[in-house]
């Protein structure tokens, strides 16, 4: 592989990642306010088949990308409406919509099926494209990719140091203080959710204007990329970066398992795709492992050098998720 | 971070309830109609060719009744992990699981001198061993590894289908090349015997009856089941009270566990006689749905169940017959189970309001 080569893959690397970004930062904006949108994976599915047909039939990608953030707000709505104002399960009716937006996605995109429509052209940034190396990574690339670099820092800014960022920490984690303060949490959380959604509808436009343009209907590869989004969330910690980090690795692992397939023809494709999972619930392990009780036993009984440096190890990985996470919250 | 998905029966107002959960099949029928309107197709048209599609003769009878069974194991299997208040998303991978344990010792066997009914037989209950396996991760995962069960279950999931994709191209593949129609098919010696002229086997429906009753007479008549709705219920309270809370908790994985596995193995042994990419047939989220549409009551899971195979099987002629995709069938079902948590939610919150708060106490407590 020539250093051309290996630079381009990682380039890809880079935008086969966007639409994953959206999905993981909208799902951690309305967690971190507390509400599970566990539809995740039908939303992109959906939004992805409806992106791609308003924007095939109306000739304009804005309103395809559009149409996606619309879905997507609109299933978050029924995730906040059944889970805040109806007290019901966030995580049956997440489920429920899961897998009701995937059947619709079929359903309604079968007359799309392997239509050839419009996609976004990749736009070189002036001068900074030509720069070596950074150039060909970071500066040539569709618009939904520059987007998503954006948006990495505007998500972690906006939820760690803006006053209202600040509030919505609160609203997932105390809710009942952010109240006192003055926070209307319900409709706060309806809000982030509602936004959140609208984030993760980028995700499926992302894939059928730009990553993966088109619609194949279920041989789109699509499904399953919600759930893998959802492990990344927790994978992230709830904060932006981290969870940037977790969606690159994972679209990197992605291309190797490509790259690898060519060297290794032994070894089904199929196979390496799904590579990334067993790394996925490993990972989950090491996040959570932390917190278990037998841990804690354990390292009490090590010697005190090993002890120090395993608590530190399992402190850097571990991540908490928001306390109020999936509670409703009734103000009287 | 999962709540847990027993919802406070009220009993006093019981006429109430079946009107509301009527108004939730209105609406999902009343949805399904407008977007068959909307995509231009005729919407009593579908109905009917759903409905032919299930009834019209003896085949398609047995087909539904084929699908049915695993459907049936999937839905009461979830229903324990239900009752002590887990999301055991992970039981797709589990009948996967059990499919392929099944395939593997049918593929030992199946050149040795013993008796085609036992070869069968062991190959069944290694398909359960299987599935009791797959469940067992998710709930080390998370009674040790504190991994939310339904994101460790999604991984399994996804390994499961990885593990039957590498089988069937790799180590299992067929002569020559491997293929997406699966592995090799078994001789018809190891295939559980089927109703003369019927893809219909009388041991899936008497396995499936008998695991319903099981589980129906588990979750309702002892002490364990008792102790099991107490743990998710209130974790904490039952922990306090001297339950153990993790060893029931992983006691209900494996349960669900060894259900998911039989409905994997009936998959191999009675349906499709080999290992295939998609030998699960989605029946462990369709299983799911189910169980949250009987409202996590066994009773009524063989009825619901029953409709919902019907709905799979009867929709199967719609792309042949009306160009329509046949994934209508999962939209129905998705529309239904949605709008009954809607209603549901909508009842209990209308109940609240006309109750006077001097009153809010549930009925229960009361007498």
């Amino acid at each position: 592989m020539t250093q051309e080569q290996i630079l381009l893959g990682l380039a890809s690397v880079l935008a086969a990642a966007a639409p994953v970004l959206f999905a993981v930062i909208g799902e951690t904006i309305s967690e971190r306010a507390g509400v599970i949108n566990l539809s995740m994976n039908g939303t992109i599915l959906l939004t992805a088949m409806g992106g791609f047909a308003v924007a095939l039939r109306t000739n304009s990608l804005l309103l395809g990308f559009l149409t996606g953030m619309l879905i997507g707000a609109l299933v978050a709505l029924i995730v906040a409406f059944s889970s805040i104002t109806l007290k019901q399960s966030q995580v049956a009716v997440g489920f429920v919509l899961a897998l009701l937006c995937r059947d619709l996605a079929y359903f309604l995109g079968n007359p799309y099926m392997n239509v050839p429509g419009p996609r976004l052209t990749v736009i070189p940034v002036p001068w900074l494209a030509s720069l070596p190396y950074v150039g060909t990574l970071f500066f040539n690339h569709t618009v939904i990719t520059y987007l998503s670099f954006v948006m990495i820092f505007l998500a972690w800014a906006w939820i760690f140091k803006t006053r209202p960022g600040l509030m919505l920490q609160g609203i997932g984690e105390r809710p009942a203080a952010a109240f006192v303060r003055g926070a209307n949490v319900n409709r706060m959380r309806y809000l982030y959710t509602v936004l959140g959604g609208a984030l993760i509808g980028l995700a499926g436009p992302a894939y059928s204007l730009s990553v993966k343009a088109g619609w194949a209907g279920t041989i789109s590869g699509l499904d399953g990329i919600g759930w893998i989004a959802l492990s990344i969330t927790i994978f992230g910690g709830w904060n932006p970066l981290r969870a940037a980090f977790g969606s690159y690795l994972f679209a990197f692992l992605q291309w190797l398992g490509l790259v690898l397939q060519a060297r290794l023809p032994n070894i089904p494709s199929q196979v390496l795709q799904v590579a990334p999972f067993p790394l996925m619930i490993l990972t989950l392990l090491l996040v959570n492992i932390g917190d278990a009780e037998w841990v804690a036993r354990t390292l009490a009984t090590l010697p005190e050098g090993v002890r120090r440096l395993l608590i530190r190890l399992l402190r850097v990985l571990r991540s908490s998720p928001p306390a109020a996470l999936g509670v409703p919250f009734e103000s009287e | 971070m999962n709540r847990s998905p027993h919802t406070p029966s009220r009993k006093r107002i019981d006429w109430i309830t079946p009107l509301f959960q009527l108004a939730a099949l209105l609406l999902a029928l009343l949805f399904t109609t407008l977007m068959l309107l909307a995509v231009g197709a005729p919407p009593l048209q579908a109905y009917l060719n759903i409905l032919k599609g299930a009834f019209s003769n003896v085949n398609s009878v047995a087909n539904m009744l084929v699908v049915w069974a695993p459907l049936l194991l999937t839905t009461v299997g979830v229903l324990i992990t239900f009752s002590a208040g887990l999301w055991n998303i992970g039981v797709e991978g589990q009948v996967t699981l059990g499919a392929i344990f099944t395939t593997w010792v049918l593929r030992l066997l199946q050149e040795s001198a013993l008796p085609p009914w036992l070869i069968i037989l062991l190959a069944m209950l290694a398909g359960m061993l299987g599935g009791a396996v797959w469940a067992a991760l998710a709930g080390a995962l998370k009674t040790f590894g504190g991994v939310n069960e339904i994101f460790g279950g999604l991984g399994l999931n996804f390994v499961a289908t990885a593990l039957t994709l590498w089988l069937i191209f790799g180590p299992w593949k067929r002569p020559g090349t491997g293929s997406m129609s699966g592995t090799l098919p078994f001789p018809e010696t190891l295939w559980l015997p089927t109703l003369s002229g019927l893809r219909l086997s009388p041991w899936s429906l008497a396995l499936a009856l008998l695991a319903l009753a099981a589980v129906y007479l588990l979750l309702r008549g002892t002490r364990f089941g008792l102790r099991l709705k107490a743990v998710g219920k209130n974790m904490r309270a039952a922990y306090l009270l001297g339950i153990p809370t993790w060893q029931h908790m992983m006691a209900s994985f494996l349960l669900c566990g060894l259900l998911a596995g039989l409905a994997g193995a009936l998959q191999v042994t009675a349906v499709y006689h080999r290992l295939i990419p998609s030998i699960s047939s989605g029946y462990g989220f369709l299983g799911l749905l189910v169980a949250m549409l009987v409202n996590y009551q066994a009773i009524w899971a063989a009825p619901v169940a029953l409709f919902f195979a019907a709905l799979n099987i009867g929709s199967i002629q719609l792309p042949i017959v009306l160009r329509l995709d046949s994934s209508l069938a999962g939209v129905l079902q998705g529309l239904l189970v949605l709008f009954v948590l809607l209603v549901e939610g909508a009842r209990q919150q209308i109940m609240k309001r006309l109750r006077p708060p001097d009153e809010s106490v549930p009925v229960e407590e009361r007498t």
